[in-house]
């Protein structure tokens, strides 16, 4: 073998060895959201056949027919995205700085609830929530839940079920972050007299930044698009974009619409992310 | 140990009380919410767990009634409940097999070559995931109906190796990351051919980056309802069989069968995060 036909092959290599991930993505990933913008611009019906007639009026259809569904999505996926950070930093500031040797092992029963399958999880949460049950007992002997007002389908039992099922993701990124954080800078902060709350805004927090980010992502973008917890969980009045997507394609039948209706939700939340992410000021921390 | 120890040479002027009550929420409150969390994430799964040894009075297992094995004894009583699970294990192998190799292959290339365009392919491995679900799926059902594929096990199976790619590109890479440069160098200088060095050092050394990497792969796959909802046809897998059953009330043994995927599961991150532990150890 001579040295050129070596040199040859290393400059292919990377690019054979790309291919089949490359090729299934094209195939699987992007070619299918090109058919999801062309059916989107399409009239018809199921059964006389869909015609690509570059109909934009679908989309005025989707934005002012489907608007609350969008806001109510917007809602319920940031109410969760915040109470999965709330509960998330702390879970994963306890794990990296104060676990010791159960470190690993905690971090494990964090991804638990990924390996008990989504939906019986979700199902598990209507025992939880349940009208005779312990939860809504107790906060109505606190006297936070009238008698004759319950949680199970309402907002909040949508919003807890969407906290819950995507809390991992957001805990594993802050864990990562935090994990990656040279403890050397805290203590450096502790010598030069910052308080322990102090050394935390100023060293601690900033450095955890990317994986907040991170997570936000991981938590938001499946939230929004969820419609499991609002099937679950809610009722017809807690119904959310991704159940809109759900019914128009799977019983209505209405492909075009559908495809709008997911073609506006991709737009809405690469629009929210980017905003956020402006607002947020983290963009050089990627 | 940590920074309270730091803490004990301090100005006068500072409040010992604040000090004391900083010092107490350090030290315990962040514990405490942090327990508080581990219980929130594992209380469903206990439910999962004593609901699946319920012998429920209607057709709602929402409700603790009587204790009984009969679910257990009887796992696939239920008509259709078995051979879901059965389906879902072959296609979560299947995608896991190909998604691991093609993850591999490409995480590979992406971590130990310098090539044009290797930015453009590292974004693309993410955007899938960037995606909501919802949309993977509607967007591939428009592909099938466009393409005339039909829907059904073979349509799940190429979804679902899709969206496995990318998960597998990211665990395997950094493994891959770790791994000392040198090694490799080593085998070259030995006249290893990069075949050789690949099969004979990266392979082995990544070995349980990429086994974590087919574990995450099966179990996304396994349990993937969302985008096997939009392309299943009139095909039943695990996920598929509970989320029709919710509409009439959820037998029993579906409790069973999550909580036995949940303890194998379990079980092997378990021995995998002991042998991370003691290999950290050792290695310090």
């Amino acid at each position: 073998m001579t040295s050129a036909t070596t040199a040859g092959r290393r400059r292919w290599a990377p690019y054979l060895l790309l291919a089949p991930m490359v090729v299934w993505l094209l195939a699987f990933f992007l070619s299918p959201l090109v058919t999801l913008v062309m059916g989107s611009l399409q009239s018809g019906s199921f059964q006389e056949g869909f015609v690509f007639t570059f109909e934009v009026a679908n989309y005025v259809h989707v934005v002012t027919t489907y608007w609350p569904w969008f806001l109510r999505s917007v809602a319920f996926a940031a109410i969760a995205t915040v109470c999965a950070l709330l509960i998330a930093y702390p879970l994963a500031y306890m794990i990296v700085f104060k676990s010791g040797r159960w470190k690993y092992l905690l971090l494990v029963l964090v991804v638990a609830p990924l390996f008990a399958s989504f939906l019986v999880r979700t199902l598990a949460w209507t025992t939880i929530l349940a009208d005779q049950g312990v939860v809504v007992g107790a906060l109505r002997t606190v006297g936070l839940l009238g008698p004759d007002q319950w949680l199970l389908a309402t907002p909040v039992s949508v919003i807890a079920g969407l906290t819950y099922n995507f809390l991992p993701f957001m805990a594993l990124p802050i864990f990562v972050s935090l994990d990656r954080i040279d403890r050397r800078l805290i203590e450096a902060a502790g010598d030069l007299y910052a308080s322990g709350f102090r050394a935390f805004r100023r060293v601690t927090l900033p450095l955890s930044l990317p994986g907040i980010a991170a997570g936000t992502l991981l938590v938001f973008i499946p939230a929004a698009g969820d419609f499991v917890n609002a099937q679950l969980l809610g009722s017809v009045d807690t119904q959310m974009i991704g159940n809109v997507i759900d019914s128009q394609y799977l019983r209505a039948l209405d492909y075009p619409t559908a495809s709008a209706i997911s073609v506006t939700l991709i737009v809405l939340i690469i629009g929210l992310v980017a905003l956020s992410l402006r607002r947020a000021r983290t963009d050089e921390l990627f | 140990m940590d920074a309270s120890n730091a803490r004990t040479a301090r100005p006068l002027h500072y409040s010992a009380a604040r000090e004391r009550a900083a010092a107490f929420f350090g030290r315990h409150a962040i514990r405490v919410i942090g327990a508080l969390a581990v219980v929130y994430l594992l209380l469903p799964i206990a439910v999962v767990v004593l609901m699946s040894l319920n012998d429920p009075a209607g057709r709602y297992n929402f409700t603790f009634n009587a204790f009984t094995l009969d679910n257990w004894a009887n796992m696939c009583g239920p008509y259709g409940l078995c051979e879901s699970v059965l389906l879902s294990l072959q296609i979560a192998l299947a995608a896991a097999a190909a998604a691991t190799v093609i993850g591999v292959l490409a995480a590979y290339a992406l971590t130990r070559f310098d090539f044009a365009g290797r930015a453009t392919a590292n974004v693309l491995v993410l955007l899938p995931m960037t995606m909501p679900e919802v949309v993977l799926g509607a967007s591939l059902l428009t592909l099938y109906v466009n393409a005339g594929i039909p829907l059904g096990p073979v349509a799940i199976l190429l979804a679902h190796i899709m969206f496995c790619i990318s998960f597998v590109i990211i665990v395997v890479k950094a493994r891959l990351a770790m791994l000392d440069s040198r090694l490799l160098e080593a085998a070259t200088d030995l006249y290893a051919n990069p075949w050789r060095a690949f099969r004979r050092v990266t392979l082995p050394l990544a070995a349980p980056g990429i086994l974590a990497g087919a574990v995450l792969a099966f179990a996304l796959s396994f349990d993937d309802f969302i985008i096997t909802n939009f392309n299943s046809g009139s095909a039943m897998t695990f996920p598929m069989y509970v989320w029709g059953a919710a509409k009439r009330g959820v037998p029993p043994q579906v409790n069973v069968v999550a909580t036995l995927i949940f303890l194998v599961v379990m079980s092997l991150a378990v021995t995998m995060s002991i042998v991370t532990t003691v290999r950290a150890r050792r290695a310090r």
